[in-house]
Parts: structure tokens; C-alpha cells; sequence
């Protein structure tokens, strides 16, 4: 791995700790040796093409899944080893946002809030009703809580997905791919949106994504990935003039590089039957 | 190479019964967690009702209009075959024998399993594919507690209610057709049913049968919604999976405990 800058501006004190992460679906090796730090309080970003390991990096964090070998650390606690009790105390102090948002399409948007604080919580209905105006309007959302999912645009969904994460106040937000999809202007609301809500809370947040121009704007650290290993991190101006071949491709969207167009093939004279024809 | 076409033979049935023998495992598996995690169901009544209502009160319509027909189809066929024999007065109680100890059980569950069945394992697949349930996991809110259990007793409740309702209508058809529209006598009619119909013996029997059914048809859906590949594809297959294996459930569950509480009688 090639390290463009060597340590994490401000290391206080680590939310979350991955320590020679390695992950196999079957046989098939996902993750391989990936050491990553989270500071509390920091906006970090996890960076890669489609199929990289990024994703399933967050769900190791959320104890979706389980480490093959070596280490995830929320908060000091090694997530592979917590019971299902301990990793649902865990995870109320966790939230996240999906590509999709994953609103419940059978409760309103009021519902879709209020949902963590019925099941976790035993306040008066006026004490929730406050709240979730409360988080619907830090997402400019308010006057929409009684729409269904259904009436709701793409970005209004994921704003929505966003006051429903914050709901409990977490100590800690992932994102999983938030700009997927979105127009230019949901783009920018949502980015803000992540930034403010995080200063705002105290949290700290992990966004998954490829949206490189949009993410570099909002994030204090990056990591970038590639085939299951990071392979660059640093701070976004870091990451911007980085001269590494693979990032600066990335970066600047660059058809061709150490990503090649062309899919793994047979000389293309050899596919046209040209070289064959030419001997004959 | 027959050797070899062989050998591919027997590798694929046993990868079959594997896979099998996994799939019931697993499934077994899942029954027992949803019955271990039913607190909510009955602490928070509000859940089961609700789902109460989306699979029973919404499968009233076909249950009710089934139910009324396959009663005056049982009315006209039945006086037909008995008045060759002069028994045209024991209608009554053939329509209500045939459906409360056959009929009323094996077709509601049938209809069920098509109507409220194959929905329960859409949403359910649907909901995974869409990460409701992912996310409902990130909530620290257990999806089987949740959304499995209150499904799967809100299915085990209106069973019995829907069988029970089949038959009752089914019961009136058969009354339309034979007193009303044929002319068969009415005092025979109601007298011979009372007097045939034991309420140990078939009504009760007839309650054991729709619980049985009810717990087979929910939890086969529950289960295939659940197991579902989050596809679009993946969802269309458990609902097939659901209608063909709750059918062919019932009817052997339905020769089983026909054979465990009639032998004899």
C-alpha cells in the first residue's frame, strides 16, 4: 500500500478501529488485510469501483457480517464478538443511511421516523411528535410528514432515510452510496446535509461511495480501495493531487488507465479472424 | 462417455438432497425462531391485528363467494344423487358434513394460500430486496419479531375464522339451492343437519384441520419471503414456491389427519 499521507490529522481518539481486516465470501477473498481509523468526530470517506469491498467493509462495521480473520472495533468493542444483545445495544447508538433510503413503504414519512423511537424508547406520543418534527425539519422536510414513501422523489426518500438515521441521535452514521442517483441539486442538499448533521451532532460518519467530486467537498479523510485492499488514503487536497495512477484515473475519470477500458480479451486481429486470413 | 453422464447424474441428485436437507434445516430453523420471538405479537396486539386484518378481513371477499358456491354446487349435486335413493331430506346434512369436515378446512386454506399467502412472501421478499430489512437489523429491531411472528399468528387466527365462515356460507348455498330453489323440505333440511353433525366429532376436528392448515400455509410464506433472492426474479419464484408447496401441504396434511381422527367411525 502506498500511503500519501501517514497519519490521520487529528487521531484523538479512534470511534472505529480495523485491524488486518480480512473477508471471504466462500473462496472467494473480499477483503484482504485492510487497515482503516476512524476519529471520533471526523467525516470519513471509503472510496473504490463498484465491487471493491467497500460496502462490505460498512456491513463488517454494522456487524452484518463477520470478519474472517483480524479485527473491527466500534467504540472499543470487537463487533465479531458481540452476542445478538450486545450488538443491538451497539447498533442503537449506530445509524444508516441505504443507497435506496429502505424507507418501510407501509408507514408514512411521520411513521418512518418515529419507527426507533416506538421500538427503543417509551416516550409520550407529544415527546415523540416534537421529535420528529424536530429531525424533519433539519432536513427541510417537515411539511411532508404525511406523504407516503410512494409520493416521495428519490432525494426526498434519502432525505427522509436521513432524519429516520438520526433519529436516536448515533454516535456514529454510515452511508451507503447517499449520492446514488440523485439530480445535481438533491446532490448538493444531501452532502450539506451530511456535513451539517454531523458537526451538529457530535457523530462521526462513514460514507461509502464513488461520487468522488461530490464527497471530496464535505469529507475530512479518505480511504481509497481497490480489488479488497486499500491502496491510498489521505485528506482531500491529498487526494486531489495525488499522482498515484489509479487516483488520479479515479479522480479525473479518466477513460483508460490502470482500470482499462477494454475487458480482458484475445488480440483483436485474432476475434476479426483477421490474423488467421492473413496466414491463409 | 455414459460413465461420465453418470457420474454428473448422481452429482447433481445428491447436490439436490443437500440442498434439500439444508433448505429444511434452515427452514426449521426459522419456525422455531419466530415462535421464540412471538412476545411482541401478543405485547403489541396492535401489530397482529393489524396483520389480522390484511389476511383475514381482505380474504373475506373470495372465502365468502367460494365459499357460497361450492355450497350450492354441493346442494344440486347432492339432491340429485340422493333422491334416486328417496333421501332427498338427508341434503341437510351431506352439505353440512362435507363442509365442515372437508371442505370448509382444505378449500379455505387453499384460497388463503393463493389470496393472503403468496402476499405475505411478496411484501416479505419485497421488503428484503429493498433493505426494509437490512435496515429494520441496523435498527437494532429484530425483523422476526417484528414482521415474521405478527404475520405468522395473525395467519394461525383467521385460518379457523375463514374455514369456519366458508362453511357457514357454504351451508346457506346449499340451503338456497335445495329448499329454496329446488324444494326440498325445510324442517328436514335444518333437523337432519342437526341431528347428523356431531360437535366433537366435526366441528372441533373440522377447527384442528384450519389451525394445521393455517400454521403450514403462513409459515411456508413467511419462509419463502424471507428466503427469497432479493431479485425480481428471485420474488416471483417464492411466490410460485409458496402457492404449489402450501397446496400440496394442505392436501397431505389433510389425508394425515383425516386418516388420525376419522379411522373407524
Amino acid at each position: 500500500m502506498l500511503r500519501i499521507k501517514e497519519q490521520i490529522p487529528v487521531p484523538a481518539e479512534n470511534l472505529v478501529e480495523i485491524s488486518d481486516l480480512n473477508f471471504t465470501y466462500g473462496k472467494r477473498p473480499i477483503l484482504k488485510g485492510i487497515n482503516m481509523k476512524i476519529p471520533r468526530g471526523k467525516l470519513v470517506a471509503i472510496m473504490g469501483l463498484s465491487g471493491c469491498g467497500k460496502t462490505t467493509t460498512l456491513r463488517l462495521i454494522g456487524g452484518a457480517l463477520k470478519a474472517t480473520t483480524g479485527s473491527v472495533k466500534v467504540a472499543g468493542n470487537e463487533v465479531g464478538g458481540l452476542d445478538k444483545e450486545a450488538l443491538y445495544k451497539m447498533r442503537r447508538k449506530m445509524g444508516m443511511l441505504f443507497q435506496f433510503g429502505a424507507l418501510f413503504t407501509d408507514l408514512s414519512v411521520y411513521e418512518n421516523v418515529a419507527f426507533q423511537m416506538r421500538e427503543h424508547t417509551d416516550l409520550p406520543e407529544t415527546v415523540i411528535r416534537d421529535l420528529v418534527m424536530m429531525k424533519l425539519h433539519a432536513v427541510g422536510l417537515r411539511g411532508a410528514h404525511k406523504l407516503m414513501p410512494s409520493e416521495l422523489s428519490g432525494g426526498m426518500a434519502r432525505r427522509v432515510a436521513l432524519a429516520r438515521a438520526i433519529a436516536l441521535d448515533p454516535m456514529l452514521m454510515m452511508y451507503d452510496e447517499p449520492f446514488a442517483g440523485l439530480d445535481p441539486i438533491s446532490l448538493s442538499v444531501i452532502g450539506n446535509l451530511i456535513r451539517h448533521l454531523n458537526d451538529a451532532l457530535g457523530a462521526t460518519s462513514i460514507i461509502v461511495t464513488h461520487d468522488i467530486q461530490e464527497s471530496l467537498k464535505i469529507v475530512d479523510y479518505v480511504y481509497f480501495m481497490a480489488d479488497g485492499v486499500v491502496v491510498a488514503e489521505g485528506s482531500a487536497e491529498d487526494i486531489k493531487a495525488s499522482k498515484l495512477p489509479f487516483v488520479h484515473q479515479f479522480v479525473w475519470g479518466e477513460i483508460d488507465g490502470p482500470v482499462s477500458f477494454h475487458y480482458p480479451s484475445p488480440p483483436y486481429r485474432k476475434d476479426l479472424l483477421l490474423e488467421s486470413a492473413h496466414a491463409a | 462417455m455414459p460413465h461420465r453422464k453418470v457420474g454428473f447424474g448422481l452429482h447433481s441428485i445428491g447436490a439436490a438432497v443437500v440442498n434439500g436437507v439444508w433448505r429444511l434445516g434452515y427452514a426449521s430453523r426459522f419456525f422455531l425462531m419466530t415462535l421464540i420471538s412471538s412476545g411482541a405479537s401478543f405485547r403489541r396486539i396492535q401489530l397482529t391485528i393489524r396483520e389480522i386484518y390484511f389476511s383475514g378481513v381482505m380474504s373475506l371477499i373470495i372465502i365468502l363467494v367460494s365459499g357460497l358456491f361450492v355450497g350450492m354446487v354441493l346442494g344440486l349435486q347432492g339432491y340429485e344423487t340422493l333422491q334416486k335413493y328417496g333421501s332427498e331430506s338427508a341434503l341437510g346434512s351431506l352439505v353440512a358434513l362435507s363442509l365442515v369436515r372437508e371442505l370448509g378446512p382444505v378449500l379455505a386454506a387453499l384460497l388463503f394460500a393463493s389470496r393472503a399467502g403468496s402476499a405475505i412472501t411478496a411484501e416479505i421478499g419485497l421488503m428484503k430486496a429493498t433493505e426494509q430489512i437490512a435496515a429494520m437489523e441496523m435498527m437494532a429491531v429484530d425483523p422476526i419479531s417484528r414482521v415474521v411472528a405478527p404475520r405468522f399468528w395473525a395467519g394461525v387466527i383467521s385460518m379457523p375464522l375463514l374455514a369456519a365462515m366458508f362453511s357457514a356460507i357454504g351451508v346457506f348455498g346449499g340451503y338456497l339451492v335445495g329448499v329454496v330453489f329446488i324444494g326440498v323440505d325445510e324442517g328436514s333440511f335444518w333437523s337432519q343437519m342437526q341431528a347428523a353433525v356431531d360437535f366433537r366429532q366435526d366441528i372441533v376436528n373440522g377447527v384442528i384441520k384450519s389451525v394445521v392448515f393455517g400454521i403450514a400455509v403462513t409459515a411456508i410464506a413467511l419462509f419463502e419471503g424471507y428466503d427469497a433472492p432479493p431479485t425480481a426474479e428471485g420474488v416471483s419464484h417464492a411466490t410460485t414456491r409458496t402457492v404449489v408447496t402450501s397446496a400440496l401441504a394442505v392436501l397431505g396434511l389433510d389425508f394425515i389427519l383425516t386418516v388420525l381422527m376419522f379411522r373407524g367411525v
